[in-house]
């Protein structure tokens, strides 16, 4: 009890100290949840959501990418696939199959109305599909052609054009990011020209918040249409600023939160961009969910590398930071976790989560009241 | 009797002669290439005809990998039109492909099944180690696919090779367990070394860097475990295999068998140590009549006897490149440039090589 008391008190004096205990919440984990038909594999479950029937659509890297030779230019397709699954992990179908923008997954996420939007890091698009698999809306535009072999990464100062994606190549990866001329490094264009975005969330308006990502680095905010509103953020440490922006929520107010990885701290801002605070205590938040309902929690995950085995955990949390538990640990086996990147908690007491080294997707289930935690 | 215990004698008197090699490049001169080992035994080996049936319109390309599981089906892991790993019975008969258009599939290298049955794919075109259980289904993982953001220009020649991490490989080539279930890596093209992991994959220790003294690799390009949980290590460009135990501390060099492509260890009470001094790709003629063969040796190195030799006709062998030896007297090979998956039978009968009919 004096814990409990310990803890409030050090959150009365704001949530930016690290928390000095933090309960483990059991959890358990369902074994072989998804069911892949036969000659059909997943490959790096970098995305993992479900709709409002518990469906669970799986955004994965897999196959192979190809380049078209034989023409003056090089054309890349190809190398990640969207499938879906019933709540059981049963295969229901695979949406989009060799879609002209699947090129190097990244998130996938389903809207209030069962809308299923991914997010590509290769083609630098958002695709926004309605709950029948079609493709409704798209933002951001793939490049025509591939550089052989490609550019080496933009230095940060170079005054790089802003105009015509970078595409798988076209930026070298551009970790530098697009230089706009007179703008902040990682600013980005004023409109949906994305570099290697990275995440989509949405208000209750239907405003589309897209995280930017690698190459740029800052929030896009888009009206429901699709018609570009504002973008806030540049590369660099300072409140406002971001260091690989990877993955974004907002909650049932419009707050948006980043968790700005490279960082490590998850940046809250109102629904305007306006900064109101920072959470510096749960590592680096490589993916964070926002449950629904009246009683939201925020999850974020201290993913561990995709070379090493350290950290892993994922914290819940209240919206003001308060952290309430954390479960998991790096590793190959059930109830570990290799490299979390993405976090679905339309059930706050059954997590998805979708690893990129183990190519695989967990449910866990939370049993928060067994360790005295909500 | 007589004569084997001299070649014993001699073998032995090699052992104890034995020189570090230098790196030099074995293609350079073709006599270089020739195994050390004089008037080794033959062991008469008879070509099983038509092993593998490929139904129509199927084919390898390089079938670089092969290996055979409890009940005899056996896995090719090929570098065709895609990297494929297939599954035939023990007849010979097509039965499946595992892991269709995975991943974690570029270029294949080998493939190798564990006591339990699993299949462990190594790519080195992923730097990945792939375990598959007997059913086809992705177990576990080791090392990553690098990610693409287009085509990067390789490094040019004499890039210094960046240094190794414990959970990611540069180019792989072979995999091997111990009778706990941990797992040793050989890795490989890039790296230089021997990686360690328990049987859930944490790293455990590695050993090895580029050069030719104890403990340096220059390709290490196959490796095997005893019953005893010693690793045998082909530091194929060395010319030499180099013997570990389990907690990689160096016991034994065998340098007399030219350069280990593959090394196999049978199961069973009496184990035996098979290594391959395949014949260079593409080498020429010089080169071919000095290589090719394969070594049956005891696991102290002493060389039993050898058979197969350099060629393209059914039962000689072009640049041999994995082996399975779950049998003691059955090998199955997988050949580079023959596009072939062969299997032969040894006669336990030796035949001095003066005695061989030539």
């Amino acid at each position: 009890m004096a814990k409990l008391f310990l803890i409030a008190a050090l959150f009365c004096t704001g949530s930016l100290f690290a928390q000095l205990y933090v309960p483990e919440i059991p959890f358990d984990s369902t074994p072989n949840l998804l069911k892949m038909p036969e000659h059909l594999y997943l490959g790096e479950a970098v995305g993992v959501a479900t709709n409002s029937k518990g469906n669970i659509f799986v955004y994965t890297r897999t196959g192979t990418s190809y380049v078209t030779f034989g023409t003056s230019r090089a054309f890349a397709n190809g190398g990640a696939r969207l499938f879906e699954f019933d709540p059981s992990g049963k295969f229901v179908r695979e949406i989009g199959q060799n879609l002209y923008g699947f090129v190097f997954a990244h998130t996938v996420r389903v809207d209030p109305q069962d809308n299923i939007w991914v997010v590509d890091e290769g083609s630098n698009m958002i695709i926004k599909f309605n709950p029948e698999g079609r493709v409704v809306m798209t933002m951001g535009r793939k490049a025509e052609e591939m550089r052989i072999p490609a550019a080496p990464a933009p230095m940060p100062e170079a005054p790089a054009a802003a105009a015509g994606g970078r595409g798988p190549g076209g930026g070298g990866g551009g970790r530098g990011g697009v230089a706009v001329p007179g703008a902040p490094v990682g600013a980005g264009a004023q409109t949906d020209v994305f570099n290697r975005p990275t995440d989509v969330a949405w208000d209750a308006a239907g405003n589309i918040f897209v995280s930017d990502g690698y190459g740029n680095s800052r929030v896009a905010k888009f009206d429901k249409n699709g018609v570009f509103i504002k973008s806030w953020g540049s590369r660099g440490t300072e409140p406002g600023q971001f260091n690989t922006p990877h993955t974004i929520a907002t909650d049932a107010q419009g707050n948006v939160y980043v968790g700005d990885r490279g960082n490590r701290r998850i940046q809250v801002f109102d629904n305007g961009g306006e900064f109101k605070k920072a959470y510096l205590n749960v590592g680096a938040p490589w993916a964070v969910c926002i449950s629904p309902g009246p009683h939201q929690y925020l999850f974020s995950s201290n993913s561990n590398g995709t070379s090493d085995m350290e950290n892993g955990e994922i914290y819940k949390m209240e919206l003001d930071g308060k952290i309430l538990g954390k479960f998991g640990t790096a590793g190959k086996l059930l109830k570990e976790f290799g490299s979390v990147h993405e976090i679905d908690c339309r059930n706050p007491n059954e997590i998805l989560v979708g690893e990129i080294t183990n190519w695989r997707v967990q449910k866990l289930t939370l049993h928060p009241s067994a360790s005295g935690t909500r | 009797m007589r004569l084997c215990c001299r070649f014993c004698f001699a073998v032995l008197m090699l052992l104890l002669f034995v020189q570090p090699q230098f790196a030099q490049g074995p293609s350079a001169n073709p006599a270089m290439l020739k195994a050390k080992a004089q008037n080794v035994p033959e062991i008469p080996a008879e070509l099983v005809p038509n092993f593998l049936k490929l139904p129509p319109n199927l084919y390898f390309g390089e079938s670089i990998g092969v290996a055979t599981n409890s009940k005899g089906h056996v896995f090719v892991y090929d570098r065709g039109h895609e990297t494929r790993l297939f599954e035939f019975d023990q007849t010979g008969k097509f039965l499946r492909f595992i892991g269709d258009g995975l991943y974690g599939f570029a270029f294949a290298h080998v493939v190798r099944v564990d006591p339990q049955d699993n299949i462990w794919a190594i790519d080195e075109g992923t730097n990945m180690v792939i375990k598959f259980n007997p059913e086809g289904q992705v177990l576990m993982l080791l090392g990553r696919r690098p990610e693409s953001h287009g085509l990067e220009a390789s490094p040019p020649p004499g890039t210094p090779v960046p240094e190794a991490r414990p959970y990611v490989f540069n180019r792989p080539t072979d995999v091997a367990w111990d009778a706990a279930g941990n797992i040793y890596v050989s890795d490989g093209y890039g790296n230089s070394r021997v990686v360690k992991y328990d049987k859930n994959g944490r790293f455990i220790k590695s050993v090895g860097t580029r050069g030719n003294q104890p403990y340096q690799f220059n390709t290490p390009h196959s490796i095997a475990s005893d019953a005893k949980g010693n690793i045998y290590v082909a530091d194929r460009g060395n010319r030499r295999i180099q013997v570990f135990d389990s907690d990689l501390v160096l016991r034994a060099i065998y340098d007399q068998v030219g350069a280990p492509w593959a090394v196999c260890i049978t199961p069973g009470p009496h184990q035996y140590l098979y290594s391959s001094n395949s014949n260079p790709n593409n080498s020429g003629p010089e080169a071919s009549a000095v290589t090719g063969e394969i070594y049956k040796m005891e696991l102290d190195g002493t060389i039993v006897g050898k058979f197969g030799k350099a060629g393209k006709l059914p039962g000689e062998l072009s640049t041999v490149h994995e082996m399975d030896c779950r049998n003691d007297n059955e090998i199955t090979v997988a050949e580079i440039t023959g596009w072939r998956v062969q299997r032969f039978k040894l006669s336990l009968r030796m035949q001095t090589s003066s005695a061989r009919q030539e």
